[in-house]
Order: structure tokens, then sequence, then C-alpha cells
């Protein structure tokens, strides 16, 4: 009977739904608790630095630079016409530090670390290596997992601002090496208009925010995957997708949060 | 099924009887439904956490494939639970871990990744590794599976000699009847998840018994059906009788 299968369909789908919620909120409390061993041994979380932060700098800082540039040559175009060309480092700086610079550089972190992360974690348990290392008593959360949660979530917020940094120098080199905006004013007003709390620290908050979503997403769908080619492959892709949508959706929700209604 | 100290066992069976499920719950990965499994003295599903890991540190298992670390050198590889679970200075783990790769003929790759070995050189450095805590059980899981004939021997022969070394107790699950039976003191055969045969190498290499008899010597058709159970063959093919 079709409208009894469809039935079924939606409950077997709507059970595995709830099952996979509460197998990532285990995932995630247990890697909390199996965080001290990483903190202990801190050079594991150098270790994963280094993959995950360092060798996502190149394509943070060049994204970066070219948003910036757009950013100047777009900014400059809409503030010629009220005749504010000297706000264009403002709106670079602003735009960076409150929005782009977090979101862009977690989409970006997404994409590069966060589907690393999964096809790393999937292709260890796919190759019995997590097993591997329960059977020889050592915890996987806490010797795989919890290191590499944690350097996304010290890398994210590094990146955003490493993201903005070459964004603002993007806007700097479009409007005043090339279309000539005055170079004092361009610097000055973004000095006086961006507040350390309000728009930086806020900015901060968010990347650490998308810090740790994206990365245990990335973990989880890794530790998660079948261990299959296809499994693998299936949960990189779910890792890319969810943490996008996630990134966009929860930045609407901090935004609100921290700007709605403010002047 | 009962395992003594000091013996090498061998576990047989086709593929899916149940073999490696069984290692499975020798090293507590799994509870049983039905039963128990007890390793020197202790039921592994009642144990806790702290229990099942104490336990495991006195166990080691050789994967299929070897299993190793691949962001890690093979130095790396053996040395890891030596750092993991003891306070032992580098010097002397240097020490072991070149001991351990000189066991297994392998010294000379202590510098080389996990991809720059053949399938043999992996499971002999996945043997080290196993074995880098002197464990009191090893359990070996399709240790010969994928080898050519030189690897396959020089495994076997480590296997023994190692087991016998270490005064240690070892399950073998495989599917290698002759090298096997060449290794091991005593042979259990599963199928269908229960013991159908066991007995020692020579019992076995005489057994009358029809599914040891079609194991042993690879005959195509007997206890275990060449044909997966289906319907009506003159059916799936649309022919009328």
């Amino acid at each position: 009977m079709p409208v009894a299968k469809t039935i079924q369909v939606i409950g077997h789908r709507t059970i595995n739904a709830v099952w996979r919620i509460g197998m990532a909120t285990r995932f995630f409390a247990l890697t909390l608790v199996y965080s001290g061993n990483g903190f202990r041994r801190f050079r594991l979380i150098t270790k994963e630095l280094f993959s995950t932060g360092v060798m996502s700098l190149i394509i943070i800082i060049v994204a970066g630079l070219f948003v910036g540039m757009v950013l100047g040559l777009q900014g400059y175009e809409t503030l010629k016409r009220y005749g504010s060309e000297s706000a264009l480092g403002v709106m670079v700086a602003l735009g960076l530090v409150r929005e782009l610079g977090p979101v862009v550089a977690a989409l970006l972190f997404a994409s590069r670390a966060g589907s690393a992360m999964t096809a790393e974690i999937g292709l260890m348990k796919a190759t019995e290596q997590i097993d591997a290392m329960e059977l020889m008593a050592i915890n996987p959360i806490a010797r795989i997992i919890a290191p590499r949660f944690w350097a996304g979530v010290i890398s994210m917020p590094l990146l955003a601002a490493m993201f903005s940094a070459a964004g603002i120098f993007g806007g700097y080199f479009v409007g005043v090496v090339q279309i000539g905006v005055d170079e004092g004013s361009f610097w000055s007003q973004m000095q006086a208009a961006v507040d350390f709390k309000h728009d930086i620290l806020n900015g901060v908050l968010k990347s650490f925010v998308f810090g740790v979503v994206v990365t245990a997403i990335a973990l989880f769908e890794g530790y998660d995957a079948p261990p299959t080619a296809e499994g693998v492959s299936r949960a990189t892709t779910r890792t890319v997708v969810t943490s996008s949508l996630a990134i966009l959706m929860l930045d609407f929700v901090l935004t609100a949060m921290m700007f709605g209604g403010s002047e | 099924m009962t395992f003594h100290r000091g013996k090498l066992i061998a576990i047989m069976g086709s593929s899916g009887c149940g073999k490696t499920t069984l290692l499975r719950h020798i090293g507590g990965a799994l509870k049983p439904t039905k039963g128990s499994v007890k390793v020197d003295g202790k039921i592994m599903h009642e144990l806790d956490q702290d229990g099942l890991y104490e336990m495991r540190r006195k166990m080691g298992m050789l994967f299929q494939f070897g299993a190793l670390f691949t962001d890690m050198s093979v130095y790396d590889n053996v040395a890891f639970q030596m750092r993991e679970h003891t306070d032992l200075p580098e010097e002397l783990i240097h020490d072991l871990v070149m001991m351990k790769l000189h066991a297994v003929g392998l010294r000379g790759t202590h510098n080389l990744m996990p991809s720059e070995l053949s399938g043999g050189m992996a499971r002999r450095v996945a043997l080290a590794r196993t074995v880098a805590l002197d464990p009191m059980l090893i359990m070996y899981d399709e240790p010969f599976a994928g080898l050519d004939p030189i690897s396959l021997t020089v495994v076997g022969d480590l296997i023994r000699r190692l087991n016998d070394a270490l005064g240690a107790t070892s399950v073998i699950v495989t599917h290698d009847v002759q090298e096997s039976l060449k290794i091991v003191d005593y042979v259990y055969f599963m199928a269908g998840g229960v013991i159908v045969a066991e007995g020692t190498p020579d019992e076995i290499r005489a057994s009358d018994k029809e599914f040891v008899h079609q194991f042993v010597h690879g005959e195509i058709d007997g206890p275990v059906p060449f044909h997966y159970p289906g319907g009506d063959y003159r059916q799936d093919l649309n022919l009328r009788a």
C-alpha cells in the first residue's frame, strides 16, 4: 500500500535522524570529556594545528585578498554616488571583520580542512586503524578526535583574522593604490569607526562558533562513515554541505543577536 | 572453545561463519547475546571500560591488512603503544623498537612510511607492533590473506616463533588450511557460528568428517554448497515446465 509505505519510509527516516542526532551529541560530549588528554600532550594539538590551520593559510589569504579587492571596487562605486568615497576603509573593514571574514573563512575551512578531516577519519575507520587503536587500549576519541577538534577550534578564529587582514589589504590596494582614494582618510576613518568590542570581538566569537560547529560535524561524519569507499565519499560530501548550511544559518542567528537593532 | 596458555590455535571456517566476530568478542569489542568469553579469569563483557582497557593491554591483535597508522613511520607505529602505555625513556623505546623490527626482519625499514611497504612487509611491521608490549594473548585476523608464497611462509614462521619466544597464547583466524596446519597446535572448524570439528593438525588431516574434508581439500561442493539458496531456476529463467 503506497500510503503505508510512505508512512513507513517517513518513520524510518525520522528514527534515523533522531538516532544520528543522539549519536552526534554523545560523540561531541565524549570529545569534550576526553579533551584533557589533548591539552596535557599539547604536541598532539600542535601537529593537527599544522594540517588544519597552517595548510589552510594559502587558500584563506588568497581568497581574502580577492574578496577585499571586490569589496573595494563595489564599495567605491556605491559610495561615490553619495560622495562618501573616503568611507571606503570603514565599509571594507566592517564588512570583513563582522561578516565576510568569519563566514567566508569558515566556508573555505569546511571545504578544505573539514572535508580532509572527514576523509582521514573515515579512511582510518575503513582500514581498521581506529579498531586497532581501541584494541591497543587507547581511546580513539581522546587520541584522534579531541586533538583535531581543538586544533579546528583554535585555527578558525585565527584564519578568519588572516582572511580579514588580507581582505583589508585587498581593499586598500584597489581603493587607494588603483583608484586613488585618499590614504589618510581610508585608514583614519577605519580606525575611528571599527570598535574593538562590538565589531572585532563579535567577529571572533562568530568564527569561534563556526570553528566548533564545522570541526564537530567533520569529525562526527568521519567517525560515523560506513567503512567503504562510497561511505567515506558520502560522508565527505555531507560534511561540506551540512557545515556550509550550518554556517549560513548560524550566521543569521548570531548576527541578529549581536547586531540586530543596533545603530 | 578453550585456548590453553602457550598454544597456537587456528579457527577456520568459510567466510561469514563468525570467525572474526569471535576475535572481536575475545577483545571485548562486541558483547555476546548469549554465553561469555573469559580471558585470564575475567569475563570480558562484564568489565567496565578501565577493566577492559587493562585486559587489552595484555593482548595484541594483527588485523587482516595490518591496520598500520598511515600518518606515522614504521618506527613510530611500533613505538606507539610503548609511548602511550609506558613512561619508558626514548632511548629505551628506540632499542625496543629496533629489537622488535629486527625480530621480523625489517629493522632497515624504520624510517619508511607504511605506504612505502609491500603487503607482506606491512603485515610483518604490524606483527612487530602487535607484540610491542609482549602480550599474553595474540590474535591474528587472516594473517595470510593476499601474501605471496615467500611472505606467507615468513609470516607463518614468525607467528610460531614469536608465540614460543613470548610464551604467549595465539589465536589465528584463517582460511589458509595448508599453512596454518603446518604451524598450529590445535584447530577449530566453525560453520554457522558453531564449532563443527576440532582437533590437532594430524587429526584434522585424517578426519573423515564431510565439512573438514571439503575444507581441507578445497572441494567445490559439499556441506558448504556452491549455490546460494534461491528460488526455482526454471522460474528465474521464465521457462515453463
